[in-house]
């Protein structure tokens, strides 16, 4: 036990493999083929070959009993290549789903983000438009639901397969009390974090290969200052981001009644670190295609540049939860307890 | 990765805090407010007598990087004045680095006592960012060498023992090529000092040089060599001795505050602060990055550059909302009845400005990323 913050050899191989497996099986071209919908089942296949669906369950549930390290570096790669299958909240639901056929990913789980309205629906759930299982809260239970999926879903600024699902209709089971739905949604907020850490070194890599090339006034654009500067910011909240998306794994995996002392800047409480991951990483995934946007000048709104491909869900990534206000505030009542009254 | 500390580690910083709590007084805040001197000699001679400084240099004792964060994270976070502490740690390691060995058991002694401080004379009133363009000359005369010129900006040296000094040697070699630097007592006849009142309370001083005569035995890591001695003393700061946590304290005042006048159960006022709470997070993993790749045996230099670049902006947007938030008790200073945290809110508006520009400014910064990070052509 001491400090350590590079990745283990193993990581750094599972980051191998993977961002190896995307770039060869899911170059930009795929995730705009697979679009408005955001799913390309051939591409789930390939990844279900990999072992992928299943590595973060248990092994006497059949799965790899990877750490949420493992899984944050596998999550990073998906943000990286945004492709079009349902990896991190799939991965999110596993956390308490063992099912057979969800640890080798022939069914797809997905997570229910917000509980249930009084009528039993679920909205806008992302991957709701692909999986077979969902989990959730509806009223004081968190519940599993098999259902048929719609594959279909609205067409949405991230071009992500959401879709409206009922908490009551289908095979349901309960599996108890609502909090139990923590652990699902903590893991959820930290893979989706390490994903929008992903969109952004992406995003940051487009923008300085784009600025590297691209010549004005007689010279590469990126040896403009202002457009250094700019770009400067970048693997800064970059690097921030994965360090704290690390740090909440790390307190997820090992960490039990984790510090909350703010005012010490001692935090080590797992479910507070996730909220704050995902806060930052959002940040940073919609700065980084901010910026990375404008220095392609014109081109960047070009439909056919891939730039706009992150910009778009770098924000759907980070709102489909909920508006940046709201989780702020729920991050607030964990770290100074809540408003009385 | 792993983020827990050793338990020796933890049981280093246990003592730091120990000592934080007994020798950081609401007295010595104010001591420094009062005097424009960030420097707490009772604290360095307690942690000089407990060896605790001797323990932290680089290359001296343990010198373990995370240790050393971790000494000046707590410092930082207890909002004690460690300024003086941070310089004169930094110049012992490059003393124990660099120095001869008659330097090293003339000088090291007397800073990891706690007794002695070190200013330093790199900027000069016509050399901020550019510091390799000095003009302040030595001219060898002799066994001796002869200075003469003026530096600004030179904090400390009206307390300080010490004085390290850039100085240019040879015109006629490149700029970076030409430097030479000296370690010298601020008690070597021909140096003036004169107070330069800044913003943040803090007085720092104009220094002038004339025909200040020293041996050899000044000459810190060679003639010529300057550059390669300032590099050095980079180095070994690492961005891991303080400067990028100031926010905790400046969030712990304000909140004391919000909650004793109603303010903090309004919704903004708790988003904003889950918001700095985070940042201020992120300001130490990136702190404690740049202390676990040089405990690793590499150099953070860069690193050093974008922790930095964060955690002065982080810093600067907790002081802008907290001052916004409190209103007109954002403007009440020290002592006066009903201040924001106690004058801390007004405080830390006036000094938050200089972090972005003491010790390499933010676009300094910027284009060390943007060259050796990103490779981007050097910049127009
Ligand atoms: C309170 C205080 C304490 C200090 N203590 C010490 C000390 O103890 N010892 C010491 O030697 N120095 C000290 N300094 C000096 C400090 O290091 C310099 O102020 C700093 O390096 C900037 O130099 P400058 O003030 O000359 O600004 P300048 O270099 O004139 O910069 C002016 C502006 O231009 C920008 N700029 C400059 N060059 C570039 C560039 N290439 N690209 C883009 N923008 C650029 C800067 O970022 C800045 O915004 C202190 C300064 C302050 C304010």
């Amino acid at each position: 036990m001491s400090v350590d913050l590079g990745l283990s050899p193993d990581q750094e191989s599972i980051a191998e493999l993977f961002d190896g497996f995307f770039s060869n099986e899911a170059p930009p071209a795929v995730a705009r083929a697979a679009e408005p919908l955001g799913f390309d089942r051939d591409l789930w296949n390939k990844v279900i070959e990999l072992g992928a669906p299943g590595m973060g369950s248990a092994p006497e549930n059949g799965g790899g009993g990877a750490s949420l390290g493992d899984l944050v570096v596998v999550a990073e790669t998906v943000g990286r290549s945004i492709a079009p299958v349902p990896l991190v909240d799939h991965l999110a639901a596993l956390s308490v789903l063992t099912d057979a056929d969800l640890v080798s990913g022939e069914a797809i789980a997905a997570v229910a983000v917000r509980p249930a309205d009084g009528n039993g629906l679920w909205s806008l759930v992302p991957t709701g438009a692909v999986a077979d299982v969902v989990i959730g809260v509806d009223g004081d239970e968190t519940v599993v639901v098999r259902s048929t999926p719609p594959m279909s879903g609205p067409r949405n600024h991230g071009s992500m397969p959401i879709a409206d699902r009922s908490a009551r209709e289908g095979t349901r089971t309960v599996l108890g009390s609502a909090s139990l739905f923590d652990t699902v949604l903590d893991r959820w907020k930290l893979l989706t974090a390490a994903a929008l850490v992903g969109i952004a070194d992406a995003a940051k890599e487009l923008g300085v290969a784009y600025v590297k090339e691209r010549e004005q006034f007689g010279v590469p654009v990126g040896s403009f200052q202002a457009v250094q500067h700019g770009l400067a910011d970048l693997p800064v909240a970059i690097d921030g981001g994965r360090l704290l998306t690390h740090k909440a794994a790390w307190a997820l995996d090992n960490v039990t009644d984790g510090l909350l002392d703010w005012a010490n800047n001692d935090i080590t409480d797992g479910p507070a670190l996730a909220t704050m991951a995902l806060l930052f990483a959002a940040d940073a995934a919609v700065m980084a295609t901010d910026r990375s946007l404008h220095y392609h000048g014109g081109y960047g709104f070009a439909e056919e540049y891939d730039i706009q491909m992150y910009y778009r869900r770098a924000r759907g990534w980070s709102l489909i939860l909920n508006d940046p206000t709201t989780v702020s505030l729920s991050l607030a009542d964990r770290l100074f307890g809540s408003v009385e009254g | 990765m792993d983020f827990s500390l050793s338990p020796e580690v933890v049981e280093f910083r246990d003592e730091i805090r120990s000592i934080v709590r007994e020798f950081v007084t609401p007295e010595i805040a104010d001591r420094m407010h009062t005097t424009g001197v960030f420097d707490a000699p009772e604290l360095n001679l307690e942690l000089g007598r407990r060896g605790i400084l001797e323990r932290a240099c680089p290359g001296l004792g343990k010198g373990d990087p995370i240790e050393m964060y971790v000494m000046f994270n707590e410092l930082e976070k207890a909002g004690a004045p460690y300024d003086g502490l941070a310089v004169a740690l930094m110049i012992a390691a490059v003393v124990n680095k660099l120095g001869t060995d008659e330097q090293k058991e003339r000088i090291i002694p007397s800073i990891i006592s706690g007794e002695a401080l070190v200013c330093m004379g790199y900027s000069e009133a016509d050399f901020g960012s550019d510091v390799a363009s000095i003009k302040t000359r030595a001219v060898k005369d002799g066994d001796e060498w002869v200075i003469n010129g003026s530096k600004m900006w030179t904090t400390l040296a009206q307390v300080a023992e010490w004085l390290i000094l850039l100085t240019r040697t040879d015109l006629d070699l490149p700029k970076h090529k030409g430097l030479t630097m000296f370690i010298l007592p601020m008690s070597t006849p021909g140096i003036t000092v004169e107070p330069v009142h800044t913003l943040g309370t803090e007085i720092t001083n104009a220094t002038w040089y004339d025909d200040v005569r020293v041996g050899d035995e000044a000459v810190l890591g060679g003639e010529n060599n300057g550059w390669r001695t300032m590099t050095t003393v980079l180095a070994f700061e690492r961005g891991v001795m303080g400067g990028t946590n100031a926010g905790v304290p400046l969030l712990r005042h304000f909140h004391e505050w919000a909650e004793a006048n109603g303010v903090f159960d309004e919704p903004t006022t708790r988003e904003r602060m889950a918001r700095s709470v985070i940042d201020m997070q992120v300001a130490t993993l990136l702190t404690m990055r740049s202390a676990w790749i040089a405990a690793s045996g590499g150099m953070p230099g860069l690193e050093g550059s974008m922790t930095k670049v964060f955690a002065v902006e982080a810093y600067q947007r907790a002081s802008r909302w907290t001052q916004a938030t409190a209103g007109p008790a954002g403007l009440l200073q020290f002592h006066e009845e009903g201040a924001a945290g106690e004058g801390f809110v007004e405080y830390d508006a006036r000094h938050s400005p200089v972090m972005s520009i003491y010790g390499g400014t933010t676009e300094i910064n910027r284009n060390n990323i943007a060259e050796r990070h990103l490779g981007l052509p050097k910049s127009r």
